[in-house]
């Protein structure tokens, strides 16, 4: 006992600390003190909830195999998604409706002559002789492409429009809103027929990136544009308008921020996750709409596949070659599966609402 | 109340005549005209037919003429049949909604009772069976499905025979119509069925006594089907005006394939016909479902 613990306290009752009794903390002690969890951001904190959920991951796994698929699949096959087969040089007319990885007669006879391993037709090909899995991949990029752009289209005039109507308010947002009721009130089917029709008719004369894409596809993009981001606009609009009445819009707005910076800067970043699941979900959705019209002959322009016109082109030889439906049409189902389950676990992860 | 049926019917009534005018002028809009294929007809003959059909005078007397007709309750005649308008779209109509409505009527209460099911037997095999297809269902377009379908139970199996004018079974068209909604319906039930089983109230009715299916169906499915309701209205609407491609499949002769040929025909009398039947229908059938929504849940104020 040292001698101060023998010192008597001047209070018996008093809480005097014995600092002796104390010893002196180490560097490495101190630094262990340090260590405070990460800091971490919304956007951080959600991606890791969407890791967690097996279904989202499930789905991304699956995505990003098919853009592998779809990127990788053109420089490994080496027939063309328009190219009759030929062997020798020769077209070959034994190649017609092959089943998946069957050769041809010319082709073996082929092989068996020169010791040449021809690539094979993993998914057959098709009555006028192409190879199928080559068409599927491309009628994949086509699907997948205008499912993207559509999205981007209506991603950009939804945003655009809601986001004025919601922050102006007043007699604009209610013009505006009417004209969004009467567009949500069209029966899009008829309305995006005849424009494919008329569009189509329009647009026939046209050259350059027009022609080049097919007139049925711009006017898939049209169409898109014109009647597709009613919804997306009516969400952005309702989000904002309760994001607006926020402290910290009025905080900016009397510091004499523009209208412009407070709908950039504090108004659309809160509106984001809802406008990242809409967009998620209006993939799938766009890709049925282009399957369904390519269906009934209104899709993208002859030789281009899309998984909806290889779907229907298959219809005709269904009896004996089932699997022509089934590839594309397994094709579109795994596509739309994977975006709307991404879509669901994005909206589970970035729903502040939801949060537990 | 009053005040907004007025205004919603209002609305409805201008969103009409806005499609007319829509329609009428972008078809107008397309090259070729309704006698432009019938190579034999002399120019007099053609002169004479689009007198017949006033296709001769401008545009807007044209469109005058023609609401003028429509308001006495005349469709006009078809360029290509020279039938009635009203009449064949009527006649097909029949047959688009009787399997409309049966598919309607299929996907609602099935997906009512597996979304309730799924709700109550939370994480068990059976709702996880149910949310696994529903969510599968929902993936898969109706023309794939349509096609499976005649595949295997026509073709393959031979089970049912193929539609034709002797022989309609209603079965598979149902079905391929019904899956879609269906799916969406059963998912819709089960989350809005999850939160208000976790409302107050449901604890309440339970704590007090009442039977477990009292509980069920007077407390939580009544005000589970809320947001259903939104769905059904245009769903109906949708099924009945989409199923062209399910009725091509099956080779129904509905509404959507003589909307179709009537484009492809330049069937100008066609084309207004079914347009305006269809857009009537559908802006009948959302002003329906939002009034029934307005009123089933007092919640909501109308404004």
């Amino acid at each position: 006992m040292s001698d101060v613990d023998m010192m008597p306290k001047k209070n018996p009752l008093s809480m005097q600390i014995d600092l002796s009794k104390f010893e002196k903390a180490t560097d490495e002690e101190k630094k262990q003190q340090d260590v405070m969890s990460e800091s971490t951001t919304f956007f951080k904190d959600s991606m890791k909830k969407l890791f967690k959920n097996p279904l989202a991951v499930f789905s991304i796994v699956v995505l990003v195999l098919i853009i592998l698929l779809i990127t990788i699949g053109p420089l490994v096959v080496p027939y063309g998604y328009s190219e009759i087969l030929k062997v020798n040089g020769m077209r070959d007319k034994t190649a017609m409706n092959l089943g998946p990885f069957q050769y041809s007669e010319n082709e073996l006879a082929f092989m068996e002559e020169t010791g040449i391993k021809l690539f094979p037709h993993i998914m057959g090909t098709d009555e006028l002789s192409r190879d199928y899995f080559i068409r599927v991949i491309y009628g994949t990029r086509v699907s997948l492409s205008v499912g993207l752009f559509a999205s981007l289209i209506v991603l950009v005039i939804g945003v655009l429009y809601g986001s004025i109507s919601g922050y102006a308010g007043g007699r604009t947002d209610l013009i505006m809103m009417r004209i969004v009721d009467i567009i949500y009130s069209l029966p899009d089917m008829l309305v995006i027929i005849l424009l494919s029709v008329v569009l189509k008719e329009l647009l026939n004369d046209s050259t350059g990136i027009i022609a080049k894409l097919g007139t049925n596809m711009v006017s898939i993009f049209i169409v898109f544009g014109l009647l597709y981001w009613v919804g997306m606009a009516r969400l952005v609009r309702g989000q904002i308008l309760s994001v607006k009445e926020n402290e910290y819009v009025l905080a900016a707005k009397s510091i004499g921020a523009k209208p412009k910076r407070i709908i950039w800067k504090h108004i659309l970043p809160n509106c984001l996750s809802v406008i990242i699941i809409t967009t998620a979900l209006q993939i799938p959705s766009a890709i049925f709409t282009e399957s369904f019209l390519s269906f009934i002959g209104l899709g993208v322009a002859a030789p281009m596949p899309s998984l909806g016109s290889l779907a229907n082109n298959a219809r005709q030889g269904l009896q004996s070659y089932p699997y022509k439906l089934l590839f594309p049409a397994m094709m579109i189902c795994l596509i739309v599966l994977a975006l709307n389950l991404l879509g669901d676990g994005l909206r589970d992860a970035l729903d502040p609402k939801l949060k537990k | 109340m009053g005040r907004y049926v007025v205004k919603r019917v209002l609305l409805a009534f201008f969103t009409i005549v806005i499609i007319t005018i829509i329609t009428f002028f972008t078809m107008n809009a397309v090259p070729g005209g309704p006698f432009n294929s019938e190579k034999a007809s002399s120019p007099e003959v053609k002169a004479a037919l689009e007198k017949r059909y006033n296709l001769d005078k401008p545009l807007p007397e044209q469109y005058i003429i023609y609401v003028k007709g429509l308001v006495h309750g005349d469709m006009g005649i078809s360029t290509k049949t020279g039938r009635d308008i009203a009449e064949t779209i009527f006649g097909s109509f029949k047959v688009s909604a009787t399997i409309g409505g049966m598919a309607a009527a299929l996907a609602i209460l099935t997906g009512i009772v597996l979304g309730s099911i799924a709700a109550l037997y939370r994480n068990t095999w059976a709702d996880r069976f149910i949310v696994f297809i529903s969510t599968l269902m929902t993936a898969v377009p109706s023309f794939v499905l349509a096609t499976l379908l005649l595949y295997v139970f026509c073709i393959k199996l031979g089970w049912i025979q193929v539609w034709s004018t002797e022989n309609s079974n209603y079965l598979l068209p149902v079905l391929a119509l019904s899956m879609y909604p269906m799916a969406y319906i059963t998912r819709l039930t089960k989350t809005s069925m999850l939160e208000v089983l976790g409302q107050d109230y449901v604890r309440t009715a339970k704590a007090k006594g009442v039977a477990p299916t009292k509980v069920i169906f007077k407390h939580a499915l009544r005000n589970a089907l809320i947001p259903v309701i939104t769905y059904v209205g245009p769903m109906l609407a949708s099924i009945l005006t989409g199923s062209m491609v399910v009725e091509s499949i099956f080779t129904v002769g509905g509404l959507g394939s003589k909307f179709v040929t009537g484009i492809n025909n330049r069937d100008y009398p066609m084309i207004m016909g079914t347009t305006i039947f269809l857009a009537v229908l559908m802006v009948t059938m959302n002003l329906i479902s939002d009034l029934i929504y307005k009123m089933v849940d007092p919640r909501i104020t109308f404004d």
